[in-house]
C-alpha cells in the first residue's frame, strides 16, 4: 500500500533537503519550522495494461458506443496523439500511446478500415523527430504507417489543411486540422500526466491554429486561471470547453482515450530522488554522492545528455475511453488521487528545485525562459484552492539558469531573450507590442513547418504561463542562477540559500514561514 | 620701410600651397596693401590651377583672420584684385607656363621660390629634380621672361640651414663654396647618377626574385583573396619597394658626403647651381632651420600639415617613443613660421648687389637647448596627458638622451619580437579568443614602425651640432621701421621659449594630431562607434550580401559532407568516414589556403554517386541537427533585421545547393552551387561554370545589385575571410564577421565594422560532426 504524501515540519533532526538544480542537485538546510511537502508514493500500476485497454475500448463512458461499433470499411479514421511534451521524462518502452494505438489499429483492421491517418497533436510545439515518433508509437506502428505517408504531424501553418469549425458564443474562433475534423471518427489518445492535460483541450488546442489558440493562450486568460492545473477554476480550460462544445455541435465525432500514470518517475539507479531524505539507506547515500560528484566534473552539455537519456518506469493507473467530458472527469479523479496532498495555510516563501526537464525541452536545453515557465508556470500552479505562497510572498527557484539556447528547437526564444526581454518583462506589454510580429514571422514559420522548431509565438506563451504568478508574488529569487540571465528575466539571483532567504526577508518580513515543494516526482497541493 | 619698398611691386611665388607659402601669401595680403602676387600653382588632374588655389590655399584657416577682419566680400575682392594665378610646375623646364603665365612672370619684380619637397624621406631622384634643379628652372624661366626688361629683378630662394651638413660648430651665412670642409662635387654627375639609379631600381623591382618575394608578402597578408586583389597588392608593394630603395640610396649618398640626408644634400647643390646660373639677377637665399607653428601671425600656434617635430612629440606623449637620440646640451634650432616669412619679405625688399645669405634660425641668438625642450614637453604632458584606447592617462617616459645607435637597436629588438608574434598568430586559425591580444599587438607593431622611422629620419638632425650664425638676419631686422614691428617680425629674440612651447606650440600640435586629450566620459556608454555603424547599416535603401559559412553558420564543406555522409551509413562506418577526413585534414587545409576554387572542386568529387533524392530527404534533419545548431543566432538576427528594414538580402555561398537549401528562406535570394546529376539521379561530383569565389563573388554582387536597382554604394557585404576580400572591397560597406588575423588587420585599417558572432552556448564542440538519427 503506497503511502500518501505529507507535510514535514523541519526540526533539529531533519537532514538536509534535496533540491533539484537543473542537471544537478543541492542539499539545503531549511530553517527550523519550515514545511516540506512530499509527494505521495506511486500508486499501484495496472498489471494487464493490454487487457485494460481492451476493456476501455469495449466499455466507453458517457454517451458513447464501443469503438468496434463505430468502425466500418468505408470510413475515414484519424488517430491523434499527444506529442513529445508528455510524459516527462519519456517513459520506458513500450510507451502507453503505442499500446493504445496498436489496439485501436487492430480494431480498425478487423473492421476493414483502410483510410487511417495518425496525427501528432503538436499545436504550436515542434515537430517530433523520427526517433521520438518511434519511441511514442513503437516501431511496428511507425514502420507500418510512416513509409506510406499515413503518419503525419499537425501543421498549424498549413492553412489549406486547416478548417474553421465555428465560433463560441464569446466569439472565440475554432480552427482545426481539416483531416481530423472531416474524418468520420477522430480517436484521441492522451497521456494525462498532470491535471491540466486532456479533456476538450486535447483537440481544441492540440489540433488548432495560432488564430484559434490565441483566444485562450493570452495574458488575460492566464491571470484568471487559478490555477490552470485546476480545470474548474481555470479560464484556460473554460475557453477550451466552450470550443469543445462548438466542435461537438459541428458534428465532429470524437472518441477520447485518456490514460493516467503513477509517479514512478526515476529508474532504480536514481532511486534516492523519490525517497524521503531521512529514509535514505547506505546505497541511496552512496549513489547520491557518486551522482553529484560525477556531475560536478561533467560539462553541462554532457550532463544534459545523460539526464535526457533517463527513461521513467511509469506504471499505468487507468485507461478510460468514450465521451470527452465523462472520460476526463474520471481521469482527473485518478490524477488527484495520485498527486494531491492537503496543506493547511499559505506561507510567505515557497522554495522550488527545478529539474533538468520541462514539457518543452525534451532532448534539448532548458533555456532561461523555460526555467521561468517551469517555476512560475508549472510548479507554482500545482495547487488547488489557494497558491502555496501568500499574495505578495516570494518564490525561490533553484536552477543554474545559464543563458544557453537550442537554436534548432527554440530559435524564436533566442530572439525573445535578446530583443524582447531587454525591453520589458511585463506580460501585457510583451503581448501587445511583440506577439504579432513573432507569430507571423516567415522564418520562424519556415522552421516550425520544415524543421523541428517551436512556433515563433511559443516563448510568449511561456511568458504568459507565469503571468498569474508574477501578478501574485512580491518577488522571485533564483538560487544559483546566472546573474545576468536572471536579471534579464527581471529577477534577482542568490548564490546561497542563506542569501536567498535574507533577500526574501526584505520583502516578506523578518520571520517568514517557508514551504518547500519537494518535486518531482509530481505533487499537487490542496491548500486550505 | 617695407611697405614703401614693396609698394606697387608684384611678387611671383612658387610653393604657395605649402606651409611657408601659405603664410607668405597671407602676410602680403594683410600687411602690404599695395603689393600684388602671382602664384605658380600646378593644376591637378581634374582641377584647374585657379580652383586649386581656392581649395588648397584660400580655404586654409590661415586666412580666417583676414576673412574675419575684412568680411567675406572684401576678402574675395582683395584676392581677385591682387592675386593672379599662373598655371605651371617647377618640375618642368620653362615651368610649363603659357603665354599669359610668362607675361605674369615677366611683370614680376620679385620671385620667391619656396617650392620644395620637404619630406625627409623623398626619393633620391625626386629630390634631385625638385630641390636641386627646381630653383634654377625657375631662375631660367625668370630670365627668359624678362629678357627685354632693363631691371634684372630680384630672386629670393628658400633653402635650408641644414645645407651646412652634419657639422659641429659655427655655420656662417656664406655661399657653401666659401665655407671650409665643403665637398667639391659636380652637381651634374649627381643628377645623372640619381636618374640612372631610378631606372635601374625600377628594373630590378621587376626581376623575378624580387617579384616572388613581394608575392609571398602579399600572400601572407591577403591569403587566397583571388588574382585581381593579389596582383593589385603586389604592384603596390613593388612601388613601395622602389620608393624605399630610392630613399635609401639617396640617404646613403648624402651621408657619404656629410649631409644628414638627400633633402639637405639636394638643397645644397641646388643653391650652388643657382649661384652659378643667376647671371645678373640679384639673389637672396633664405635658409630657415626647422620651421614650426606661428609665434604671432596670423595667430599664435597656426600650423599647416603635420611636420617634422610634431609626430615625434606625439609619439612621445603616447608612450610609443620612450627615448630620442640627442645631446642634452645641444641646440634644437626651431623657428616659428611667421619669423621666416618676415625674413623673406624684408630680404625681398632689400635686393643685394649680387648674392646674399640669411639664416632664419634661432640657435645663435636665442638658443633652445634640447634638455629645456624635453623638460617643457614633459611638463606639458604631465599636466595635459594624452589618453589611451581605454581612457587611461598615458604616463610620460623618462628621457635618457641615448646615442642614436642605442635607440635604433632597442626599437629593432622590440619590433622583431612583435613581428614574430604577429606572424605566428596570423598563421594559426585563431578567431575571437585572441582578438584583444591581437589588436594590441597590431597597434604596438604600427607604433614601433612609426617610432623607428622617426629615429631613422630625424635622428641625424637631432645630432647636428652646428650653430647657424645670423648676422645678416639681424641686419635685416634692424631695417624694419618701428611702426611696422607690430605687423612684421623676424628677430628670434622675440621668442620666449617657455611660453611659446607650453602655450602655443604644444597645444597646437596636440590639436592638430587629433590626439585624445580627455579621459573617456564615465557616463554609461550608449552609443559606441560600432553601435552607430551598426545602426546606420540598418537604414536606407540597401542590399545586404552575406557569405554563409562561418558568417552565418559555423559550418564548412568538409563538416557538412561528413554529416551527410555519415547520416546515411551505420555505426562503425561513420567513424571510418570521419577518421579518413581527419587524416586528410592538413592536406585539405593547405589546398584551401592556396586556392579556394581548386579545393572546392577537389572536395566536391566526393559526392559522386550519391543519390540527390536521398540527400534532399534528409534536409529537415540536416536543418535541425546541423545547420541550425551550427548557426550564429546574432547572424540570423542580423539578416532578419535587414529584411525588416526593407533591404534586399542576398546569400552568396560556395556550398552545394542541397547542403544549404533549408537556410534559403532566410534570405530574399540564395546563390549556391548546383551539382549535376546523371540519368539515375545520382550526383556526378561536378559543378559546371565558375565558382562564386574571390572576384567572381564581387561580380555576382555587382550583377545582383544592378538587377534589383541598387548602386554598388548601397550594398553591404558580410564575410569572414580574406578570400572574400574582393566582395568586401567592392561593396559600399563591409562587415568582417569573426575575421581571422589577416582580415581583422585589414578591417581595422579600413574602418570596417567587425562582428563577433558565436554559436549558441549549450552544445559541445565536435571536430567532425557525425550525422545521427534525430
Amino acid at each position: 500500500m503506497p503511502r500518501p504524501g505529507f507535510v514535514l515540519e523541519v526540526d533539529r533532526a531533519t537532514p538536509p533537503t534535496l533540491f533539484w538544480h537543473g542537471e544537478s542537485f543541492r542539499l539545503e538546510r531549511l530553517p527550523r519550522g519550515s514545511r516540506i511537502l512530499y509527494p505521495p508514493e506511486p500508486l499501484n500500476a495496472i498489471e494487464d495494461v493490454r487487457g485494460a485497454i481492451e476493456a476501455a475500448l469495449d466499455h466507453p463512458v458517457g454517451e458513447a458506443q464501443p469503438l468496434s461499433s463505430l468502425l466500418n470499411p468505408n470510413m475515414s479514421l484519424t488517430i491523434a496523439f499527444d506529442d513529445v511534451s508528455l510524459p516527462l521524462p519519456q517513459m520506458t518502452a513500450p510507451d502507453i500511446r503505442s499500446l493504445v494505438i496498436e489496439a485501436v489499429l487492430e480494431r480498425a483492421a478487423e473492421a476493414g478500415v483502410t483510410d487511417v491517418v495518425l496525427i501528432a497533436a503538436l499545436a504550436l510545439h515542434r515537430r517530433m523527430t523520427e526517433s521520438e515518433l518511434r519511441h511514442a508509437l513503437g516501431n511496428r506502428v511507425y514502420n507500418a504507417l510512416a513509409p506510406r505517408g499515413q503518419l503525419t504531424q499537425h501543421d498549424a501553418e498549413d492553412k489549406q489543411n486547416m478548417t474553421v469549425v465555428g465560433e463560441t458564443d464569446r466569439g472565440e474562433l475554432v480552427e482545426l486540422n481539416r483531416r481530423a475534423v472531416e474524418s468520420d471518427l477522430l480517436v484521441y489518445v492522451n497521456i494525462n500526466l498532470v491535471s491540466m492535460d486532456g479533456g476538450h483541450k486535447s483537440v481544441a488546442t492540440g489540433l488548432a491554429s495560432y488564430d484559434s489558440i490565441k483566444f485562450h493562450h493570452n495574458v488575460d486568460t492566464m491571470v484568471h486561471s487559478r490555477s490552470f492545473m485546476d480545470r474548474h477554476n481555470s479560464e484556460l480550460h473554460s475557453s477550451n470547453w466552450r470550443m469543445g462544445h462548438v466542435i461537438k455541435d459541428a458534428g465532429v465525432k470524437i472518441f477520447q482515450i485518456e490514460t493516467t500514470l503513477n509517479t514512478a518517475t526515476f529508474p532504480e539507479s536514481f532511486r534516492f530522488l523519490s525517497r524521503r531524505e531521512w529514509e535514505w539507506n547506505l546505497r541511496d547515500r552512496a549513489s547520491f554522492i557518486a551522482a553529484s560528484e560525477a556531475l560536478k566534473k561533467t560539462p553541462p552539455h554532457l550532463a544534459r545528455q545523460i539526464f535526457q537519456s533517463v527513461r521513467s518506469p511509469y506504471g499505468v493507473t487507468g485507461i478510460t475511453a468514450g465521451e470527452v467530458e465523462a472520460v476526463h472527469e474520471r481521469t482527473l479523479e485518478r490524477v488527484y488521487q495520485q498527486q494531491l496532498v492537503r496543506v493547511d495555510g499559505q506561507s510567505d516563501i515557497l522554495t522550488l528545485g527545478l529539474p533538468f526537464i520541462g514539457p518543452y525541452n525534451v532532448n534539448s536545453i532548458m533555456n532561461p525562459i523555460l526555467v521561468y515557465c517551469l517555476g512560475l508556470g508549472y510548479l507554482f500552479n500545482m495547487y488547488r484552492n489557494k497558491p502555496l505562497v501568500r499574495k505578495g510572498g516570494v518564490v525561490i527557484l533553484s536552477h543554474p539558469t545559464r543563458p544557453e539556447f537550442d537554436p534548432a528547437f527554440h530559435p524564436s526564444y533566442v530572439d525573445f531573450f535578446d530583443q524582447v526581454l531587454t525591453e520589458t518583462t511585463d506580460p501585457l506589454v510583451i503581448e501587445s507590442k511583440y506577439e504579432e510580429s513573432f507569430a507571423r514571422d516567415p522564418w520562424y514559420i519556415h522552421l516550425y513547418r520544415t524543421g523541428n522548431a517551436y512556433h515563433g509565438v511559443h516563448p510568449f506563451y511561456m511568458w504568459y504561463w507565469g503571468a498569474h504568478a508574477l501578478d501574485h508574488l512580491g518577488g522571485v529569487i533564483i538560487l544559483g542562477g546566472d546573474p545576468k540571465a536572471t536579471r534579464r528575466l527581471g529577477f534577482q539571483s542568490a548564490s546561497t540559500m542563506a542569501d536567498a532567504l535574507e533577500m526574501a526577508r526584505s520583502i516578506v518580513g523578518s520571520d517568514p514561514s517557508i514551504t518547500h515543494l519537494h518535486s518531482p516526482p509530481l505533487v499537487m497541493a490542496d491548500v486550505y | 620701410m617695407l611697405k614703401t619698398a614693396l609698394s606697387d611691386k608684384t611678387i611671383f611665388v612658387t610653393g604657395a600651397t605649402g606651409f611657408l607659402g601659405t603664410a607668405l601669401v597671407e602676410t602680403v595680403l594683410r600687411v602690404l596693401p599695395s603689393t600684388n602676387l602671382v602664384l605658380l600653382i600646378r593644376p591637378g588632374r581634374n582641377v584647374t590651377a585657379q580652383a586649386r588655389a581656392g581649395k588648397d590655399l584660400f580655404r586654409n584657416n590661415c586666412f580666417d583672420r583676414l576673412r574675419q577682419d575684412w568680411g567675406t566680400d572684401r576678402f574675395q575682392e582683395e584676392i581677385t584684385r591682387r592675386v593672379q594665378i599662373a598655371a605651371g610646375d617647377v618640375g618642368t623646364d620653362g615651368l610649363g607656363l603659357d603665354q599669359h603665365g610668362q607675361q605674369l612672370l615677366a611683370n614680376s619684380d620679385i620671385v620667391v621660390h619656396s617650392a620644395a619637397t620637404v619630406s625627409f624621406d623623398a626619393m633620391f631622384d625626386q629630390a634631385v629634380e625638385i630641390n636641386l634643379l627646381g630653383p634654377t628652372r625657375v631662375m631660367h624661366a625668370y630670365q627668359a621672361a624678362r629678357v627685354d626688361c632693363p631691371d634684372p629683378g630680384h630672386f629670393v630662394s628658400v633653402s635650408t640651414a641644414y645645407v651646412a651638413g652634419s657639422r659641429k660648430g659655427d655655420a656662417p651665412e656664406l655661399a657653401l663654396r666659401d665655407q671650409p670642409h665643403y665637398p667639391e662635387i659636380s652637381w651634374r654627375l649627381e643628377v645623372d647618377a640619381a636618374r640612372a639609379q631610378r631606372t635601374s631600381t625600377e628594373a630590378s623591382s621587376r626581376e623575378p626574385e624580387t617579384l616572388a618575394e613581394l608575392r609571398a608578402l602579399a600572400m601572407a597578408e591577403l591569403g587566397s583573396a583571388g588574382v585581381a586583389l593579389l596582383s593589385e597588392k603586389i604592384e603596390r608593394l613593388r612601388a613601395d619597394w622602389v620608393k624605399d630603395e630610392m630613399v635609401a640610396k639617396g640617404r646613403a649618398r648624402a651621408q657619404s658626403l656629410g649631409w644628414p640626408d638627400a633633402y639637405a644634400m639636394t638643397k645644397a647643390l641646388g643653391e650652388r647651381l643657382l649661384e652659378s646660373e643667376r647671371s645678373n639677377v640679384p639673389l637672396s637665399i633664405v635658409r630657415p632651420s626647422i620651421i614650426e607653428s606661428a609665434l604671432r601671425d596670423p595667430y599664435p600656434g597656426w600650423i599647416r600639415g603635420f611636420r617634422m617635430a610634431e609626430p615625434i612629440i606625439i609619439s612621445f606623449a603616447r608612450g610609443l617613443l620612450k627615448d630620442f637620440p640627442g645631446v642634452p646640451e645641444g641646440v634644437v634650432d626651431v623657428i616659428p613660421v611667421d619669423l621666416v616669412v618676415g625674413a623673406i619679405l624684408v630680404a625681398a625688399a632689400n635686393p643685394p648687389q649680387a648674392t646674399k645669405y640669411y639664416h632664419a634660425a634661432s640657435g645663435s641668438l636665442n638658443p633652445l637647448k634640447y634638455r629645456q625642450l624635453v623638460s617643457l614637453i614633459r611638463r606639458y604632458f604631465s599636466e595635459h596627458p594624452l589618453y589611451d584606447e581605454i581612457g587611461q592617462a598615458i604616463a610620460i617616459p623618462e628621457w635618457t638622451y641615448p646615442a642614436r645607435g642605442q635607440v635604433e637597436s632597442t626599437l629593432r629588438r622590440s619590433k622583431r619580437i612583435v613581428d614574430t608574434s604577429t606572424k605566428i598568430i596570423s598563421k594559426l586559425p585563431l578567431r575571437s579568443n585572441f582578438v584583444d591580444y591581437q589588436d594590441q599587438l597590431a597597434e604596438t607593431q604600427q607604433g614601433l614602425e612609426r617610432a623607428g622611422s622617426y629615429v631613422e629620419l630625424y635622428g641625424a638632425y637631432a645630432e647636428c651640432e652646428a650653430i647657424y650664425l645670423a648676422d645678416n638676419l639681424m641686419e635685416l631686422a634692424a631695417r624694419i621701421s618701428d611702426d611696422e614691428r607690430d605687423s612684421i617680425a623676424l628677430d628670434p629674440h622675440l621668442i620666449d621659449w617657455e611660453s611659446f612651447v607650453l602655450g602655443t606650440h604644444l597645444p597646437s600640435v596636440v590639436e592638430h594630431a587629433r590626439a585624445r586629450t580627455r579621459p573617456k566620459s564615465s557616463a554609461p556608454k550608449r552609443n559606441s562607434r560600432e553601435d552607430r555603424l551598426r545602426a546606420s547599416l540598418l537604414t536606407g535603401h540597401r542590399l545586404a550580401a552575406f557569405d554563409l559559412e562561418n558568417t552565418i553558420l559555423a559550418a564548412n564543406v568538409v563538416d557538412s559532407f561528413s554529416w551527410l555522409a555519415t547520416a546515411s551509413v551505420e555505426g562503425g562506418h561513420k567513424l571510418a568516414i570521419a577518421a579518413s577526413l581527419l587524416a586528410e585534414a592538413p592536406q585539405l587545409l593547405k589546398l584551401d589556403n592556396h586556392d579556394r576554387s581548386d579545393f572546392l572542386r577537389y572536395f566536391y568529387r566526393r559526392y559522386r554517386g550519391a543519390e540527390l533524392q536521398e540527400l534532399e530527404r534528409r534536409a529537415p534533419e540536416f536543418l535541425t541537427g546541423y545547420l541550425l545548431r551550427k548557426s550564429f543566432p546574432l547572424g540570423l538576427a542580423r539578416v532578419r533585421a535587414h529584411r525588416r528594414a526593407g533591404h534586399y538580402t542576398l546569400c552568396i555561398t560556395g556550398a552545394l545547393s542541397f547542403a544549404v537549401a533549408p537556410m534559403a528562406p532566410l534570405f530574399d535570394q540564395m546563390l549556391s552551387l548546383e551539382m549535376t546529376t546523371d540519368a539515375d539521379g545520382r550526383l556526378t561530383g561536378e559543378v559546371p561554370g565558375a565558382l562564386p569565389i574571390g572576384e567572381a563573388r564581387a561580380d555576382v554582387l555587382r550583377k545582383v545589385a544592378k538587377i534589383h536597382g541598387y548602386t554598388i554604394e548601397e550594398t553591404i557585404a558580410y564575410a569572414d575571410s580574406t578570400s572574400d576580400l574582393p566582395m568586401l572591397e567592392a561593396a559600399g560597406a563591409a562587415v568582417a564577421v569573426n575575421p581571422d588575423t589577416k582580415l581583422r588587420q585589414l578591417a581595422r585599417r579600413r574602418g570596417w565594422l567587425i562582428e563577433e558572432w558565436s554559436r549558441s552556448k549549450g552544445y559541445g564542440n565536435l571536430f567532425l560532426p557525425i550525422g545521427r538519427q534525430l
